[in-house]
């Protein structure tokens, strides 16, 4: 059963009471919290995804809950908890959904170390995906979201998992976190997406998530191959180009970004190596997004 | 409040085929919360139960396994790192606990889950080995003049040192006990015991009984619950390891505890063991140990104290009188560490609200 068909007040009901067990790609997450805000996003964002039963083994128990004390009425706030482990500091009420996308994030990197997980964004098309790594402000969520929003698969936009045994990428195809100006862009760009509510003054400023396509969260399940390492950079008013990247600068990239590349050890550099073996390597400059848009129908198209 | 599955499944591994779902669900956070995720896995293993886990359930045991092993192999680097930074002093400490488990390759060291290196070396020694660390890489954390105070002059270490790359924890010890501590173990005595380890030159391990009492000792003077269940299996492994392979352990065990001070640990640690692990515990020692018991009504009261502080720290294990229990093993644990006098005005101060307290917790939102 999805989300969607789910009636908003039992959403709610389970939500504050045993926890709404929802399936992200390889994981099953049982969320709880009494926030109404939380409520109305996950039923926003989370819309097209399978809800599992009850009783199911869940991966990762997140509770969203607001601190007691004077705080409780006094600019609210909102504290994530995994399970009975409290990772971070609280944030303002209004904040709730990033941090509950910033908290799962954080559950998968810090424990699926079945997956050398990469800190990039990946889409796919044609049975094969593009892996976009990602230095702050390069505008990778933002070419993902563009990407996505016409046709291209969303795997994820902020953790590639890649399978060390099968050298493919699993999809978690939960919500595009896209920043600031980035959200008015894909908003015209893509009139017909889902948006969440904005959250202002965030660490990362003004936060919005775009609801994955329905498409992208129907083959959650398939995972693919990886074929391109694109490194993205956003360079205002600048021509599309696309050239090459050295692989060995790639891989350095990577063990550099990837969560728990250390961890895995020589399983760690085996997957990574057989990733960049497997795939072409480049740069990408980019301002416009029709021109990415095109560039990347090219490589696609390619042979 | 739910039952406590992990201790059971520790225990008899071959229950894991009639977990359901659910119960697998439950386990797991018990587990992850005792911080013993990577040592339910070798439970399973070693019993040959692991394909009876289902497979959703198996890889979170797997990826336990692999952050335990991990941690193992930054201990050794570790251990390379101290011993060249010590290669100067002339000192060859003997390490204690998780480290000395590690670096002795004992099997209590399989699955186990690894953080600070804790080091005792003679006191004349210490300040010799304090600078070369210093020397070395390692900084003092951050410590106000109180807290630096109170260790330098009441406790059995020196404020613990952090490298500044590796971010790397070492404690230095002079003794097993605060210098303020009912029991007054001698270190010499297990200085002199220590046994070198050919396979980690310019370190010693503490003789087999001394590692048990350290252990005991450790379980229950801590005061902390946190790793309480952690420790309780550290003991039990090496009781049943010495116990099968080191001759004359079971007789040297109540006459070495006897030199160190240490008889009361040692009585409630094998009390626990048993009692909660099933260890078995040959008769002689159980009743010459007996022998030591405080009065049965202390004892029915640590009982319940231990069955209390011996539960995985989670929610779901959380009776009604499980925060009096842990509240009573806090203040045990300090009353058993100073005297009254010094006590009081540093449980005062420690409640004190104190203006920029260090929080450990990182801001979200930055890469996970």
């Amino acid at each position: 059963m999805k989300l969607s068909q789910l009636a908003f007040g039992e959403v709610r009901r389970r939500l504050a009471g045993p926890g709404l067990c929802l399936q992200t790609g390889p994981f099953t997450v049982r969320v709880r919290s009494a926030i109404p805000a939380v409520a109305a996003g996950l039923a926003l964002l989370y819309a097209e995804h399978p809800v599992a039963a009850d009783e199911a083994f869940c991966d990762f128990h997140v509770r969203l809950f607001r601190p007691m004390g004077p705080r409780r009425w006094f600019r609210p706030q909102v504290q994530f908890a995994f399970d009975d482990l409290v990772p971070f500091k609280p944030l303002p009420l209004d904040h709730a959904l990033p941090m509950l996308e910033w908290g799962l994030n954080w559950s998968v990197a810090n424990h699926a170390h079945w997956y050398l997980i990469l800190h990039a964004a990946v889409i796919e098309r044609g049975g094969r995906a593009a892996i976009l790594p990602a230095p702050p402000g390069s505008g990778k969520s933002t070419l993902c979201a563009g990407l996505v929003a016409r046709g291209w698969r969303l795997l994820s936009d902020e953790l590639a998992l890649v399978d060390p045994e099968t050298g493919l990428v699993h999809a978690l195809a939960r919500p595009v976190s896209l920043k600031n100006t980035s959200v008015e862009l894909i908003q015209s760009w893509a009139p017909e997406a889902v948006f969440g509510p904005c959250a202002r003054d965030t660490v990362k400023g003004t936060v919005a998530h775009m609801r994955p396509p329905a498409d992208s969260v129907a083959r959650m399940g398939e995972p693919a191959r990886p074929a391109w390492v694109v490194f993205p950079r956003y360079v205002p008013g600048a021509a599309a180009r696309l050239s090459p990247h050295p692989r060995g600068h790639a891989l350095l990239t990577f063990a550099g970004n990837a969560f728990n590349y250390g961890l895995l050890g020589s399983r760690g550099y085996d997957a990574l190596a057989g990733l960049i073996e497997g795939c072409a390597c480049f740069d990408f400059e980019y301002s416009r997004l029709d021109d990415a848009l095109a560039v990347f129908a090219a490589l696609a198209d390619a042979a | 409040m739910q039952p406590d599955r992990l201790l059971h499944l520790l225990r008899e591994p071959a229950g894991a085929h009639r977990l359901g779902p659910g119960e697998w669900d439950l386990l797991l956070r018990q587990a992850r919360s005792a911080g013993l995720l990577a040592r339910l896995h070798r439970a399973l293993a070693e019993a040959g139960c692991l394909e009876a886990v289902p497979a959703p359930v198996r890889r979170h045991l797997h990826a336990a396994m692999a952050v335990a092993q991990r941690l193992q192999d930054a201990l050794r680097w570790e251990l390379q790192c101290i011993r060249l930074a010590l290669a100067g002093t002339g000192v060859s400490p003997v390490l204690l606990k998780g480290a000395a488990y590690v670096a002795a390759d004992l099997p209590v060291a399989r699955g186990r889950v690894f953080g600070d290196v804790d080091l005792l070396v003679p006191r004349e020694a210490i300040l010799g080995v304090e600078q070369a660390l210093l020397a070395h890489g390692w900084a003092p954390m951050k410590l106000d003049a109180y807290d630096q105070r109170y260790y330098r002059r009441w406790m059995h270490e020196i404020p613990p040192l952090e490298h500044v790359r590796r971010q790397s924890v070492i404690d230095v010890h002079h003794g097993i006990l605060p210098l303020t501590a009912r029991h007054r173990p001698d270190p010499r005595l297990i200085l002199a015991a220590a046994r070198p380890l050919p396979a980690a030159p310019g370190f010693q391990v503490p003789a087999p009984v001394d590692l048990v009492l350290h252990c005991a000792t450790h379980l229950l003077h801590e005061g902390e619950t946190d790793r309480a269940l952690r420790d309780l299996l550290d003991l039990d492994e090496l009781l049943r390891h010495f116990g099968a392979n080191e001759p004359g352990f079971w007789a040297s065990l109540l006459p070495r505890a006897q030199a160190l001070d240490l008889v009361r640990p040692l009585y409630y640690g094998l009390r626990s063991c048993r009692r909660l692990l099933g260890t078995p515990v040959p008769e002689t020692v159980e009743a010459a140990v007996q022998a030591h018991a405080p009065a049965s009504p202390v004892v029915l009261a640590m009982d319940w104290l231990a069955r209390e502080g011996f539960r995985p720290r989670h929610r779901s294990c959380r009776g009604p009188l499980t925060a009096l229990a842990h509240f009573l093993i806090y203040v045990r644990g300090h009353w058993l560490r100073m005297p009254l006098a010094l006590l009081l005005p540093h449980l005062l101060r420690k409640a004190w609200p104190r203006r920029s307290p260090a929080s450990p917790r990182a801001a979200p939102g930055r890469a996970p």
